[in-house]
């Protein structure tokens, strides 16, 4: 074993991140560990290209890469929501990537209009009840959770998460502001309780008849479903049947762009490729219970299960231009 | 004039406020750039409800932890009843539990859903149990987590104190119950007060705790503009608010102290003896003593050790020896750097006891009351900007390019621990060099030992029991931090805390639960060595 003195003065005293290696590529994942280490290892085995990563929130990930500057040693930013990637293309901190394959991989609703940030697994919000209160027949729009017959009947995650804020947004963006302020004050006024601080607790005071129906990111219900498998919860797909554009299920992305000082530029670029191509989308979206965000792969099979959706086709960039207004307007209709 | 100390006590006060200034300072400076829209909208929608919010749960837990921390602190060290010994120490180890996990754990028991009540609605029929998700659960949560604050620093106060005034008192007449109040209780009020400011600090910073209540305070304004709204000058501003807020209160406190002088040459010695409690007042003092530990530690570890046992399996491997060897190496020289620099700053503050010199210290500590990854980035964007300054110069003497030199060091990491923990150090030091009286340094100094020869041969021995308990504290906060951890920490050191960061941060508590106990065992080992060493002379 190591001394202790060697090793700790070794991290302490030298330089941390020597100069720019080749054959690798440095990360900021807003994406766990576990979820992006399995394929970052992949990689490496693949090609040979080393991949050094460190995992934070967006937030402080943001304001670090805006303090380094154009000394910063990551070459790609990684997130779980388009939001935080709009915002860091509005503060410069990323680089347009003209790539043919990730313009082939990726449909462009899942990606930046000015390609400086690319989806790579899609996250579906959708509606989950209690199958035992609910039938498949009374539920339509997120909207229609505002409808007085859901009184004291739904549950909701806070509106701190930014999953609700985009979907908030993404409202706005079809219905102006006013009118879907009206509609979040029907879900206010529907609540049974509180709102919950995640997803899992929201679904479980379905299942416990709390409530009878809630908002939720579909791999939260597929982790909640493997472990507990009795619960009397099941997923509709809400928004299917209007006519317009914004029609649908609302999206987010995890996704990623290169830092506008990438020191591996073109390492970066290929490592988003791959991202992107079809042997690695399984990976990247099923360790997660994710959908792919290349339309050629298919979802893994627990997911699939759940059926298929039409999925909202509003640019998820729109959710990161609303975003602020979008909390605003939640905290103007008292939703917590 | 030089102060008698000999180590220019202004210029190391001075020297170490600058240095945790920094962060703030940063923050602070975002107060040049109000954004009207931002806090026309916070004036009107948020700020009313999180300041009535943040004002309860100050207000809840300042009392709770002041009422637990020292009845709980009293019985162990002034009196003696049944299990004595074992609570001594038993009731330090919900420091080691993180706030946030605990309070996640406790929800999960007492919400609609969770098993208590779903057992009461199924066998009793009774339909609902006050709410846990409400002012008053996030308050007793917080309490349970935050009184062995209060408990360790006014624990070594009455330790301190040493029961012959007491006894002298009774000898004269006073009931035991006047006597603790008129007494014991007033002798110990810098300990009590170092705890609470402690805990209060800590629940103003807390972001994990309120957000898992979903309870909106200060944090969760100040995380919602940043986050959700972009807006880091926003969050900025709205925590030089609460900094201010918090200085005003230290200020305040420490002006009402200031009259009073809470040295003691009465010290307890090897012969004094504890209140032997009888009868029902034992078992009241074994039961109240017990239900916190349970209460506080038992239950939520049973809850973790059960959700560790059903993944132990699959997540447990190698790697666990390094974060917990990371965990161990960062909270070991943290704290010891932190401890150092507080008693530098308690020693210099001593010396030199002027208002101004107060202030200074103050201002230094007032980093622990920042939401912490606030503090994160007011110390990182300083660093960041010296390495640019450097790199950039060197390129240009050279046309070399170079790598970052200070961002991703360890050295940076420990830095970034002082300005966040200088006052978990510096409260116990200072209460402790308080009680050291100014004949004890006069003998001294007629003995001929002055300067930092009496600091080692006078004080540090008299200190041993404070400096532990500083040390313990910086200890287990260090292996709990997060923020600070996740942005400084360089590239591969992720520790057990991230570890609980990457599983939470998705949703997977239980998953949580392993990297948890594990800071629990580990962050167990300060707490042993403390009670150990600090009951050794009592």
């Amino acid at each position: 074993m190591k001394s202790l003195k060697a090793v700790f003065f070794s991290a302490l005293f030298m330089v941390g991140n020597s100069a720019a290696q080749a054959d690798e590529v440095v990360v900021y994942s807003a994406r766990n560990e576990q979820l992006i280490k399995p394929l970052f290892d992949a990689y490496t085995k693949e090609t040979g290209v080393q991949i050094k990563f460190v995992t934070d929130k967006e937030g402080p990930l943001m304001a670090r890469l805006k303090a380094e500057g154009r000394n910063t040693p990551a070459d790609v930013f990684m997130t779980v929501d388009a939001g935080n990637l709009w915002q860091a293309a509005r503060e410069d901190l990323l680089k347009p990537v003209n790539s043919k394959v990730l313009a082939a991989n990726i449909p462009e609703h899942l990606r930046d209009p000015g390609n400086e940030w690319f989806g790579l697994s899609v996250r579906a919000r959708t509606v989950v009840y209690n199958r035992n209160k609910v039938k498949a027949g009374e539920l339509g729009a997120y909207e229609d959770l505002a409808n007085p017959k859901w009184k004291a009947r739904l549950c909701l995650r806070t509106s701190k998460k930014v999953y609700n804020q985009s979907l908030v947004g993404m409202m706005m963006s079809e219905h102006g502001e006013d009118k879907t302020e009206q509609i979040v004050r029907g879900w206010v006024a529907n609540l049974a309780t509180d709102p919950f601080p995640d997803d899992t607790k929201a679904m479980e005071a379905v299942a416990a008849g709390l409530c009878d129906v809630t908002v939720v990111n579909t791999y939260y219900f597929g982790r909640l479903i493997e472990k507990k498998p009795d619960l009397p919860l099941a997923i509709f797909w809400p928004n299917q049947n209007l006519k317009n554009k914004a029609a649908g299920v609302h999206v987010n992305i995890s996704g990623a762009g290169v830092t506008r000082h990438a020191k591996h530029e073109a390492a970066a670029i290929k490592l988003l490729e791959w991202l992107s191509s079809e042997k690695a989308q399984n990976l990247y979206a099923d360790v997660n219970l994710e959908y792919p965000a290349n339309p050629k792969v298919k979802a893994d099979a627990t997911v699939a299960a759940w059926g298929a959706f039409k999925p909202n086709l509003i640019n998820v960039a729109q959710a990161g231009a609303l975003q602020a207004k979008a909390v605003m307007l939640m905290d103007r209709a008292g939703y917590k | 004039m030089r102060a008698p100390g000999g180590f220019g006590p202004w210029t190391a006060a001075i020297g170490l406020a600058l240095l945790s200034l920094i962060p703030v300072a940063v923050v602070a400076s975002a107060m040049l750039h109000p954004d009207q829209t931002l806090w026309d909208h916070l004036w009107r929608h948020v700020l009313p409800e999180l300041l009535v919010n943040t004002f309860w749960l100050a207000l809840g837990v300042g009392l709770g932890v002041t009422l637990l921390g020292t009845g709980l602190a009293w019985l162990t060290a002034a009196c003696e009843f049944p299990g004595r010994k074992f609570f001594s120490w038993a009731l330090l180890l919900p420091l080691a539990l993180p706030a946030y996990v605990t309070a996640f754990v406790w929800i999960g028991l007492l919400d609609f859903t969770g098993a208590l009540p779903t057992w009461l609605r199924e066998n009793w029929g009774i339909a609902q149990l006050p709410p846990i998700r409400s002012r008053g659960g996030v308050i007793l949560v917080m309490v349970l987590a935050l009184y062995p604050y209060v408990y360790l620093t006014a624990r070594a106060a009455f330790q301190g104190q040493g029961r012959r005034l007491l006894e002298a008192a009774q000898s004269l007449g006073v009931s035991r119950r006047r006597a603790f109040f008129r007494i014991a209780l007033p002798m110990a009020r810098p300990g009590i007060v170092a705890g609470l400011s402690l805990a209060l600090m800590e629940t103003l910073a807390d972001f994990g705790t309120v957000s898992v209540f979903n309870y909106n305070t200060f944090t969760t304004a100040i995380y919602q503009a940043w986050f959700s709204m972009f807006s880091l000058p926003a969050a900025s501003q709205l925590a030089t608010l609460l900094i201010c807020f918090v200085l005003a209160l230290v200020m305040l406190e420490q002006l009402s102290r200031n009259s009073r002088n809470y040295a003691t040459s009465a010290r307890g010695g090897g012969g004094a003896r504890r209140i032997v409690l009888g009868g029902a007042n034992a078992l009241m003092a074994t039961t109240a003593a017990g239900l916190v530990f349970l209460l506080a530690f038992v239950i939520p570890m049973a809850q973790l050790l059960s959700w560790t046992y059903a993944i132990v399996a699959t997540d447990l491997d190698i790697r666990y020896l390094d974060f917990a060897w990371h965990s161990l190496l960062l909270a070991a020289f943290g704290a010891t750097l932190v401890v150092a620099l507080a008693l530098t700053l308690a020693y210099a503050q001593r010396q030199r006891p002027t208002p101004a010199m107060q202030f200074t210290a103050r201002l230094a500590t007032i980093g622990y009351a920042l939401p912490g990854a606030v503090l994160a980035v007011g110390f990182y964007i300083p660093v960041a900007g010296l390495d640019n300054l450097l790199i950039n110069a060197w390129h240009d003497s050279t046309g070399q390019e170079i790598g970052q030199i200070f961002g991703g060091t360890l050295a940076v990491m420990l830095l970034a621990y002082c300005t966040r923990f200088l006052a978990v150090g510096f409260g116990p030091v200072e209460t402790g060099l308080a009680r050291i009286t100014r004949s004890m340094d006069e003998a001294a100094q007629v003995l001929g030992t002055t300067g930092l020869k009496r600091l080692f041969r006078v004080h540090l021995p008299m200190l041993r029991a404070p400096l532990l308990a500083a040390t313990a504290l910086a200890f287990v906060d260090i292996m709990k931090e997060l923020p600070i951890t996740l942005m400084t920490r360089p590239f591969g050191w992720d520790t057990l805390a991230t570890r609980v960061f990457e599983m939470t941060s998705e949703g997977e508590w239980e998953r949580a639960a392993l990297p948890a106990v594990a800071i629990c065992l580990v962050g167990l080992l300060p707490i042993f060595f403390l009670v150990k060493h600090s009951d050794a002379r009592t």
